[in-house]
């Protein structure tokens, strides 16, 4: 029986020497079911040109390292199995709505930045000693915020996100959906620090509730809730302007 | 050039924790922190199953010592398992101060798991994505606090050593290309595991001894590099880890008769035994033909479905998510197919109870370290606590350490990255010809390894592979390079990892090769029994000049916990 094979299409974009990206096409074995999208680089990389340049790493779904489109969709490549491209070729570029800083290697200083800029850390009025053990907290505050927590920070939402890709001003699903971790959190105390942040102009308002971030998000994160919610929040302060202030 | 008086190279849980301690034990002075990935993508993140501490009444350190001693077949120094076990609890209600969502008991408190080797249930736990969550929470910690300031994906190249003295380090900066110094009064070496030297590892691909070989070749002793952990539970084809939790809740292992098969091991822990012995069963089990074939080889089942739906998805939902992605099996239904698999490296750089290497102004903490704690087996959930414990001790000594130090100097240090710079230039970006390609030797070292330097060992596979590895690092020198680029060339970074982990791979063998017994996860099949007549002794693996590693011995220390025979 041949070989099984497949085409990968990746892009490549060197800005020391090239104007544009471009695919380059590479034709490899694909001997076993349990290949993922990161497998088929990596076979590239290892055995056909060590030239090619992508972010990888634990490659079981949780650094967020490995995010790049796959057939047009932001895809975690760690778990985007092969299988379910085959015969087709598998079109592999650099996320959606980011500068690209080479082959499949984003710029995402940008979100690196908005992190810090919704303060992503419990805030509180009086800090509780070590001492004093830990503050008591009931599974449901933590069903609160818990799927907010699980954001990984793969940018896969970004790149799925309409807004951002119009307005990089724009905050973006997954620095919201954090805020929104902190401010759920029963020991946090910081909503009135971060709002300012969230609610201007190039906050929440600007997201149109498409969706797609949700969608996405390989982690069941749903960031747009988040920014709904967020909305609502931000609406009750100043209807209700000697409403809850802290 | 930047200067700062600490610098962290590695931004994972030890790193992180190193540097909000430097900033918190003395607020004027400045902290870089440098790491090769962005600091949530550092391998922390993978942890699963928990972090141990002793926060319940009924629980006392004295046990916890005494598991951990035990655990690490009484390799490991007392005093500093006797300081960890009261360091760890305080650590753990800091990292709850600062918002990790740890799981809850009905009472609000924090909950704990039972795990493997530990006699009592201490293992506190974020659901089975612990790492994850405390990484993320230190690490979002770390950007409220203005003097730490991070280099981001820029790759340490070499330590800068003057009279003695560790005074920063050349680091690539990946995204320009750019060489730069970056000096400080004290640096802190975090930089994780060296998995990636195995084929089949548990390890991210970041996870290359950077800081182990870092420190060697800056003549820091490598310690218990025979040391090796195989965690039992790997899922096969990829390695990825499902967590020591899923037994600790309840789970068993069953080979393919269909018996919890560890009763003939360790029948009064069973599943909850620790990793070097439930690893060593298997293997065993494989040999006598009672584990199942699969594509990928061998394996064990492991079993869930008697745990119930809601006892999974509260308590084990990724290993749920990573059955349904990476094996197609819905663990409530079906059992989760595992064997052994490279896991963690108790061996590291030779450091002290506070991070002190024997360089002046050089420490280490986390993984990369050896400061005593783990001896010749680890136990599941000490890691994450020691990277608390010993990445604020590390950063509370760099602190105080470079409040009195000298400053640094400029005039040797851009000779000292001239040189650097050049070296690497020449060696790999202006490397022309060439014919081995990088992948090719790391996969040969990798599948090597896994064969001589495994779960079981013996010295005629050690001594072969002296010599593989040996022509391996011929062959190195023979490396083709594509890839001549300045931007974000991770052809570069992977070749400069594949000279770090030809580098520490050589320190194992030869540790394992001289280690004439069996102790903890280091298994000799010629010398089956343990030794302390000859061998209660820490391997100390020091660079000659000429390139290969001698070794030195240094006693155990002892304090309350004499050695006895280790059955479970």
């Amino acid at each position: 029986m041949a070989e099984k094979r497949i085409t990968i299409q990746a892009t490549r974009y060197d800005p020391d020497k090239d104007s544009a990206p471009r695919l380059q096409s590479y034709d490899i074995p694909f001997p076993d079911e349990s290949m993922v999208v990161l497998d088929a680089l990596n076979y590239i990389k290892s055995h056909v040109d060590g030239s090619l340049s992508y972010r990888w790493s634990c490659r079981m779904g949780i650094c967020g390292s490995c995010g790049m489109m796959v057939n047009g969709t932001p895809k975690l490549t760690c778990s985007a199995f092969l299988r379910d491209y085959w015969p087709r070729p598998v079109i592999v570029q650099p996320l959606n709505n980011f500068p690209i800083i080479r082959d499949l290697v984003i710029d995402m200083e940008d979100f690196m930045h908005k992190l810090k800029s919704i303060k992503p850390w419990i805030i509180r009025k009086q800090e509780l000693p070590l001492g004093a053990g830990e503050h008591r907290q009931s599974t449901a505050q933590i069903d609160e915020f818990r799927q907010f927590s699980q954001c990984i920070n793969c940018m896969l939402c970004y790149a799925a996100c309409p807004v951002y890709g119009l307005n990089n001003e724009f905050l973006g699903p997954a620095a919201i959906a954090l805020a929104r971790r902190y401010n759920l959190d029963s020991r946090d105390e910081g909503l009135t620090k971060r709002l300012p942040m969230i609610a201007d102009s190039e906050g929440v308002w600007e997201c149109s509730f498409v969706g797609e971030c949700s969608v996405v998000c390989p982690k069941g994160v749903d960031p747009a809730k988040a920014i709904q919610q967020t909305k609502l929040d931000t609406t009750m302060r100043f209807v209700l302007p000697f409403g809850n202030r802290e | 050039m930047e200067s700062y008086d600490v610098l962290v190279i590695g931004g994972g849980l030890a790193g992180i924790r190193a540097a909000i301690a430097a900033a918190e034990t003395n607020p004027r002075i400045s902290v870089g922190m440098v790491s090769k990935v962005y600091p949530m993508r550092s391998h922390t993140v993978s942890a699963e199953g928990g972090a141990a501490a002793v926060l319940r009444p009924e629980d006392s350190y004295e046990t916890h010592a005494y598991d951990t001693i035990k655990g690490s077949d009484y390799l490991a120094d007392q005093d500093v398992v006797e300081a960890f076990v009261r360091e760890a609890p305080i650590e753990v209600i800091q990292m709850e101060h600062w918002g990790c969502p740890w799981s809850r008991e009905p009472d609000g408190k924090i909950s704990a798991r039972p795990f493997g080797g530990m006699t009592t249930w201490r293992t506190c736990f974020a659901a089975d994505k612990t790492g994850f969550h405390m990484l993320h929470t230190v690490f979002q910690t770390s950007l409220k606090y203005e003097q730490i300031h991070r280099h981001d994906e820029a790759f340490v190249t070499k330590l800068l050593i003057e009279d003695s003295r560790c005074v920063g380090v050349v680091a690539l900066d990946q995204r320009s290309g750019r060489f730069d110094a970056i000096t400080a009064k004290a640096v802190i070496l975090a930089t994780g595991g060296l998995g990636r030297i195995y084929a089949f590892t548990t390890n991210g691909n970041i996870c290359t001894g950077d800081g182990m070989a870092l420190a060697y070749r800056a003549g820091v002793g490598l310690k218990d590099m025979e040391m090796v952990q195989f965690h039992p539970t790997g899922l096969p084809f990829t390695g990825i880890l499902i967590t020591e939790a899923v037994r600790g809740e309840g789970g068993y292992l069953t080979n393919k008769n269909g018996e919890r098969f560890l009763k003939d091991y360790v029948p009064n822990k069973m599943e909850l035994g620790p990793r070097d012995i439930i690893s060593r069963a298997m293997v065993t089990e494989f040999e006598a033909g009672r584990g199942f074939e699969g594509p990928h080889g061998k394996y064990m089942n492991l079993d869930v479905r008697h745990l119930g739906e809601e006892v999974i998805d509260r308590k084990l939902p990724f290993m749920r998510e990573l059955g349904r992605e990476f094996v197609g099996i819905d663990i409530v239904h079906e059992p989760i197919p595992v064997r052994p698999v490279m896991h963690y490296m108790m061996g590291g750089v030779d450091a002290d109870i506070s991070g002190a290497t024997p360089v002046a102004g050089l420490y280490a903490a986390g993984e990369c370290a050896n400061v005593g704690l783990n001896g010749g087996n680890r136990l599941g959930s000490n890691s994450l606590s020691e990277c608390l414990v010993f990445g604020a001790a590390s950063g509370r000594a760099a602190a105080e350490y470079a409040s009195s130090a000298k400053p640094v100097t400029a005039n040797p240090v851009d000779a000292m990255l001239w040189d650097e710079a050049r070296r690497v230039e020449s060696a790999y970006l202006e490397k022309t010809g060439g014919d081995e390609r990088i992948g090719t030797i790391r996969e040969e070292m990798q599948r090597d390894m896994d064969a001589g330097a495994g779960v079981f060992r013996t010295k005629e596979g050690l001594g072969k592979l002296t010599d593989q590895l040996g022509g391996l690092r011929e062959r190195f020198e023979r490396i083709k390079i594509e890839d001549s680029s300045r931007t974000f060339n991770t052809e570069l970074t992977a070749a400069l990892e594949l000279d770090f982990m030809l580098e520490v791979s050589q320190t194992i063998v030869a540790s394992a090769l001289a280690r004439e017994e069996s102790r903890g996860a280091h298994a000799r099949r010629d010398f089956p029994e343990r030794n302390d007549e000859k061998f209660l002794k820490h391997t100390v693996a020091v660079k000659r000049p000429d390139g290969r590693p001698s070794l030195e011995y240094r006693d155990v220390r002892i304090t309350n916990f004499k050695p006895q025979a280790r059955t479970y």
